[in-house]
């Protein structure tokens, strides 16, 4: 065992996290806006609304992250509008700038999905309730369905969170030298490919894992009300085990 | 208009293209492709349910070993496992081969890349499918588990009569979802120089210049395989659970 080599690679690894989590940040914040614009579309009850959601969704669920990242990054700078345009080609020729749009477009099909189920599991006696006390359709929206939707939304989304940190490594093949990319060069100076992605992985699997926790810490601040007393909690009996 | 005639002109040569080679080139991807996914399924349900059994297990340690590979499996990115596999393979291959004087002391034996692309796709697959198997367990009947030992069934026989066929009935939906997740993860093991679809769309992106044509088509036939295998399931589905609906 070579520890120095071991400690040497996690720390040039380590210092690669802050772009990772740059990446993973940005994907994630403009996918949330996305699909809380997808979200709000399907909602609506307008039909056109509901097609173009419905095939978003099919598109980029259904197709590899890879796909759709090279065909952002190499694919769309074939159009001459792209490539003179002012505003699309700062964004559309940065490798950096196109794995954050990718993973926000993809990661918005998947989280407007998890946000139409939430939002329809909002029970009905509790809108009902609201309407009884007659809220104003904002007001039922602020108080009643967003608060207990997003609750609902919660083990979903943080599901999507990590498979968007797994995805931020597929930035490394557009060149970006993050996590995964560092590793990379690492692994073919010295050609210890084994050494070189445990210790990644090992960072990746930490970092999720954390994220993971953060996640079920929130859950259960949020669920207060799901938990049974504690007096209560000490006379459920064990389900007798069969196998 | 620019875009229109861009446009125009991009499905004028598409054709073009596509007739002079890369057409049959890219079927050939799709076989790979389906290959890589189908393979990797099968190691997949084997290690699955193997680790299904693990973290069912009562004894602490194979229980501790179940729950690690499918937090390892399913915490990493999809990509490091394929590296690993690819280039940690060539690095434990090369090692062997040259201490045992096969090759030389500066070659390189490498890893074959569709087995070390099938391995860690597999072993990625295994672990969510281990979740389906474990998911299904727990969903059948305690009371048929418990009828199952009243009769004085050996634990191999429940297992065969009772547990597995009632686990891969439940199983059969969860299954779909992973054979999704696996067709494309496999688009990941380009990276490794499988001859699948994706590796095939790069190849035909970088000698052609036509990158924007043939990552579409690719993305077309990913999206053909996923939505061909949909309805696929939904027959498997139905034809599993035809005894416990009601005739129509």
């Amino acid at each position: 065992m070579d520890f120095d080599f071991y400690l040497s690679t996690m720390w040039s690894v380590l210092k690669a996290l802050p772009l990772t989590l740059e990446i993973w940040f940005f994907g994630i914040a403009f996918g949330l806006v996305i699909a809380t614009g997808l979200t709000w579309l399907r909602a609506s009850g307008y039909k056109l609304g509901e097609y173009f959601t419905r095939a978003y969704v099919f598109v980029f669920r259904g197709s590899p992250l890879l796909v759709q990242l090279y065909l952002i990054y190499f694919g769309l700078s074939q159009f001459d509008f792209v490539r003179h345009s002012p505003i699309l080609w700062p964004i559309l020729r940065d490798p950096m700038y196109c794995t954050i749009v990718a993973m926000a477009l993809n990661t918005a099909a998947y989280e407007s999905e998890i946000f139409r189920g939430a939002l329809r599991a909002v029970p009905v006696g509790q809108i009902e309730a609201a309407k009884a006390f007659g809220m104003s359709a904002f007001t039922r929206f602020r108080l009643v369905t967003l608060p207990i939707a997003l609750r609902l939304a919660l083990p979903a989304y943080s599901t999507e969170i990590i498979l968007m940190t797994k995805a931020t490594a597929l930035a490394s093949v557009v060149t970006i030298m993050e996590m995964m990319g560092t590793a990379q060069k690492i692994q073919h100076d010295t050609f210890r490919p084994i050494e070189v992605l445990t210790c990644a992985g090992v960072i990746y699997l930490l970092l999720n894992l954390s994220i993971a926790r953060l996640f079920a810490w929130v859950e259960y601040r949020l669920s207060p009300h799901l938990r049974p007393p504690p007096e209560q909690s000490q006379l459920v009996k064990p389900i007798p085990e069969v196998l | 208009m620019e875009f229109l005639n861009d446009l125009k002109d991009q499905v004028s040569t598409a054709y073009e293209l596509l007739a002079a080679g890369w057409g049959v080139q890219l079927l050939w991807g799709i076989g790979w492709t389906l290959a890589v996914t189908v393979v990797s399924m099968l190691i997949g349900a084997i290690l699955g349910s193997l680790v299904a059994a693990a973290k069912l297990s009562h004894r602490g340690g194979l229980k501790f070993i179940g729950e690690s590979y499918t937090t390892v499996f399913r915490g990493e990115p999809e990509l490091l496992i394929i590296y690993l596999f690819y280039y940690g393979g060539t690095q434990v291959l090369t090692g062997v081969a040259r201490s045992t004087g096969s090759i030389g002391s500066t070659d390189i034996l490498n890893m074959p890349s569709f087995l070390g692309g099938v391995l860690a796709v597999g072993i990625i697959s295994g672990a969510y499918q281990a979740e389906v198997f474990r998911g299904s367990f727990l969903a059948i009947h305690r009371g048929e588990l418990e009828a199952a030992r009243a009769y004085g069934m050996s634990a191999w026989l429940r297992f065969r009569l009772v547990i597995m066929p009632q686990v891969l009935r439940l199983a059969v939906p969860g299954l779909g979802n992973v054979w999704q997740l696996t067709i494309k993860d496999s688009a990941l093991i380009s990276v490794t120089g499988v001859a699948e679809l994706m590796l095939t769309a790069n190849k035909a992106a970088r000698s052609t210049h036509h990158s924007l044509l043939f990552y579409t088509l690719a993305g077309i036939l990913y999206l053909v395989m996923t939505s061909v295998s949909t309805p696929i399931f939904e027959k498997a589905e139905r034809y599993t659970s035809r005894s416990f609906t009601r005739p129509k």
